[in-house]
C-alpha cells in the first residue's frame, strides 16, 4: 500500500482542541490542496468535544481520527507514540506535521524513529516540490542565522514540527463537511512507565506570552530591575503580556517563562514592542514572525532596527513615560466614547 | 547509580559572522564549546552523584576534534567519556545520531539514567534524546526542570509545559531532557582539568558499536539538506531619530498613529 494523505497532530486539553490544531489544519490543506489528498486531523484524549470536532472540519480537515482512551487524557509520549505509531502503520499518511510544542517536540522524534521517517524541527515554511510532490521543508539552524531547506525524498512519511503561533487558522467554514472515524488501540500499547502526579498551574504574572496578542518586551537596557516595572505597566494599558531578553532574565528582571529568543519562547503575536533591547540574531529568531514590530533603542545602529515597522532612536527613560502617559489618555478617550456611543 | 550524558560539540553561535555573499558561516575564529545547554545535563549528573554515589559517562559524536569537548565534560565532573568519531558518521541527521548514541549506550552495559540537554544551539532540533529512547525502548521525558527525588526503581520529576509544571513519577532506567532552570553549572575544576589531561583517550567508530552501515552518517539520514540561504530579516520599516524633547513628543504621537493605523488601540 502507498503512502496518501496529509495529516496533522492536533492537541487538547480537557477535551476541548487547542488553538495549535487548527492553525496546523491551514498548513495542512496548502500541502493536500497541492497534492489533491485528503487532510486529517488526528486528536487523542480522555473524551474528545464534539464542537472541537466539528471545528477541525470547519477549518480545513477532511478526515478526523479520534482515539478516546482515559490512559490518553494527558499527554504521556508511551502511550502516544505507540498510539500513532499504530494509526500511521494502519492508514499510511504521506505527511505528518505536529506543531512545535512541548507535546509535538516530544512525540514527534521518539516517533520518527519508530516510524523509520525523517523529521524536520521548528519549520517556519513547507511547500510541496512539484516534479516529485515530496515535501520542501524550511527551518532556521545556527542561532538563526542561516535558512536550511530540507527534503525526506525516501522515508515515508515526511515529518515536520511547525511552530506554534507561526501562522493563523483558517477561518471556520461552516458549510464544509468530513468524515469522523473513532479509533480503538489494543491496551497493552496505552501502558505508560511515566506517570502524571499531579498539575501546578503558571500564576506568573504578565501572561503567557505565548498566547498573546501584544507582547512588549525588555532588554539590558532597562539598566535596573526597577526600572523594568514600566513594562508591566504598558503591557496592562494594552492588555498584552510581558517578554523579556535573555540578559534581563538573567539578571532577575523577569523569570524564564518570560525568556523569548532561541534560548526561550518562540513568539508570533500581532504586535511586538521592544524596548531597551538591542536584538541579538538570538532574539531576532524568536520575534521574527510577528505581525508587526516595535523598537525603541538609544544606538540607532542596534540590530533590532533592522527588523522594527517602526523604531524611535532615542533614550527609553524619556520616550516610555510619554508613551505611557499618552496611551492612558487614548484608552481613556475611547472608554468616553463607547459610553457616550451607547 | 550510573548515568550517561550525551553532548554534542557545537560553534559558539551568540557571535557568529555570516558571509554575506556565501551565506554560510565564517569559521575561523569561531571557537568550538560544548553545547550550552548540555552544561545542564552534566551538572545534573555531577549533583546526582555528589549526592549519592555512582559514575557518569560523558557520550559524543563528532569529528575528532570533539575530544576536547568530552574532556570538559570530564573537568566539570564526568568520570569516563567516548567520542563516537569516524568518517561513516560525518552528516547524520539526528534519526542516524540517535541510532550511533543508542548503539554506543548499549555497548556501555546497563545504566539507570541518561540526561540529554534541551536540545543543541546549532541545529536547534531537541530530537536526537527522545530518538534515542525511542531506540532504546525506555520511558523518556523532555523538558525537565527538576529532579524532585530519586527512588529505588522511579525518578520525580517537575517538568515545564507551556501552562505550567507537570510533576511525573519515571521508571528508571529512563532518558530526560533537562532545561536550563534545572542548575546552575559548574566551572570545570583545576583538579578535573589535570584528570582530564591524564586520562586516555576513547574513541569508537562504527565497529565498537555494532553499527548496521545502511544507518550511518549522510545516507542513513531521512533527511537531506538541499539548500542553504540567508534569511531576510529586513522589514524597512520608518526609524524615527528625535533630537530634542519637542520631537521626542512628536515621535511617540507619531507612534500612538502607527498602533491607530494598525488597529491596536
Amino acid at each position: 500500500m502507498s503512502y496518501k494523505d496529509v495529516w496533522i497532530l492536533g492537541e487538547q486539553e480537557e477535551g476541548q482542541v487547542k488553538l495549535v490544531s487548527y492553525e496546523l489544519l491551514k498548513r495542512g490543506r496548502a500541502l493536500a490542496d497541492k497534492l489533491g489528498v485528503d487532510l486529517a486531523a488526528v486528536v487523542l484524549g480522555k473524551k474528545i468535544g464534539k464542537n472541537g470536532i466539528r471545528e477541525l472540519i470547519y477549518r480545513g480537515a477532511d478526515k478526523v481520527i479520534i482515539v478516546e482512551d482515559p490512559a490518553l487524557e494527558f499527554f504521556l509520549p508511551e502511550p502516544y507514540v505507540n498510539t500513532i505509531e499504530d494509526l500511521v502503520n494502519k492508514y499510511r499518511p504521506e505527511i505528518f506535521i505536529a506543531s512545535a510544542t512541548t507535546t509535538g517536540r516530544t512525540v514527534a522524534p521518539a516517533l520518527a524513529i519508530k516510524c523509520n521517517a525523517g523529521l524536520t524541527a521548528d519549520c517556519t515554511g513547507l511547500d510541496i516540490e512539484e516534479e516529485t510532490g515530496n515535501l520542501i521543508q524550511t527551518r532556521p539552524a545556527i542561532g538563526g542565522n542561516i535558512l536550511a531547506t530540507i527534503k525526506t525524498p525516501n522515508h515515508r512519511p515526511q515529518m515536520a514540527t511547525v511552530r506554534p503561533h507561526s501562522n493563523k487558522p483558517l477561518e471556520s467554514d461552516a458549510s464544509r463537511t468530513g468524515e469522523v472515524i473513532y479509533e480503538t488501540v489494543d491496551q497493552a500499547r496505552l501502558k505508560s512507565r511515566l506517570k502524571r502526579l499531579e498539575f501546578k498551574q503558571n500564576e506568573e504574572e504578565g501572561g503567557n506570552i505565548q498566547d498573546a496578542e501584544i507582547i512588549i518586551a525588555g532588554g539590558k537596557g532597562f539598566k535596573k530591575d526597577d526600572n523594568f516595572k514600566m513594562v508591566h505597566d504598558i503591557a496592562a494599558i494594552l492588555n498584552g503580556a510581558v517578554g523579556a531578553t535573555r540578559d534581563a532574565v538573567d539578571l532577575g528582571w523577569a523569570t524564564y517563562p518570560h525568556q523569548i529568543g532561541l534560548s526561550g519562547k518562540t513568539v508570533s503575536p500581532k504586535l511586538y514592542i521592544a524596548a531597551g533591547i538591542s536584538g541579538s540574531v538570538q532574539h531576532l529568531a524568536g520575534i521574527k514572525t510577528s505581525e508587526t514590530i516595535i523598537a525603541i533603542n538609544n544606538d540607532p545602529e542596534a540590530q533590532i532596527f533592522q527588523v522594527a515597522d517602526f523604531g524611535i532612536v532615542g533614550d527609553l527613560f524619556e520616550i516610555l513615560p510619554l508613551f505611557k502617559q499618552k496611551l492612558q489618555a487614548v484608552k481613556k478617550g475611547q472608554e468616553t466614547e463607547e459610553i457616550q456611543g451607547a | 547509580m550510573k548515568v550517561i550524558v550525551p553532548i554534542k560539540q557545537v560553534p559558539e553561535t551568540s557571535n557568529v559572522k555570516m558571509d554575506p555573499v556565501t551565506g554560510t558561516m565564517v569559521r575561523e575564529g569561531v571557537e568550538p564549546i560544548i553545547n550550552p545547554l548540555d552544561l545542564y545535563a552534566i551538572e545534573e549528573g555531577v549533583r546526582l552523584k555528589e549526592q549519592r554515589d555512582g559514575e557518569i559517562l560523558a557520550l559524543s559524536m563528532g569529528p575528532p576534534k570533539a575530544m576536547t569537548a568530552i574532556k570538559e565534560a570530564i573537568a566539570m565532573g564526568c568520570d569516563d567519556g567516548i567520542l563516537l568519531s569516524n568518517k561513516a558518521f560525518a552528516g547524520a541527521d539526528t534519526w542516524a545520531t540517535s541510532y550511533v548514541l543508542s548503539q554506543a549506550i548499549k555497548k556501555t552495559g546497563e545504566f539507570d539514567l541518561i540526561l540529554c540537554g534541551e536540545r543543541a544551539t546549532d541545529g536547534d532540533t531537541g530530537q536526537v534524546g527522545p530518538g534515542i529512547a525511542a531506540w532504546l525502548d525506555i520511558p523518556f521525558s523532555t523538558y525537565i526542570s527538576k529532579i524532585i527525588e530519586v527512588k529505588e526503581k522511579s525518578i520525580v520529576i517537575e517538568r515545564m509545559v507551556e501552562t505550567g509544571y507537570e510533576i511525573l513519577e519515571i521508571e528508571t532506567p529512563c532518558l530526560l531532557t533537562v532545561v536550563k532552570e534545572i542548575n546552575y553549572p559548574r566551572l570545570p575544576s583545576l583538579r578535573g582539568k589535570q584528570r582530564a589531561r591524564k586520562m586516555e583517550n576513547q574513541t569508537w567508530g562504527p565497529i565498537d558499536v555494532d553499527a548496521k552501515p545502511e544507518n550511518l552518517g549522510l545516507k542513513g539520514s531521512p533527511t537531506q539538506v538541499v539548500k542553504i540561504s540567508k534569511p531576510q530579516v529586513t522589514r524597512n520599516g520608518q526609524l524615527l531619530k528625535p533630537r530634542d524633547e519637542k520631537e521626542i513628543e512628536g515621535a511617540v504621537d507619531r507612534l500612538i498613529d502607527f498602533l491607530k493605523e494598525k488597529e491596536i488601540v
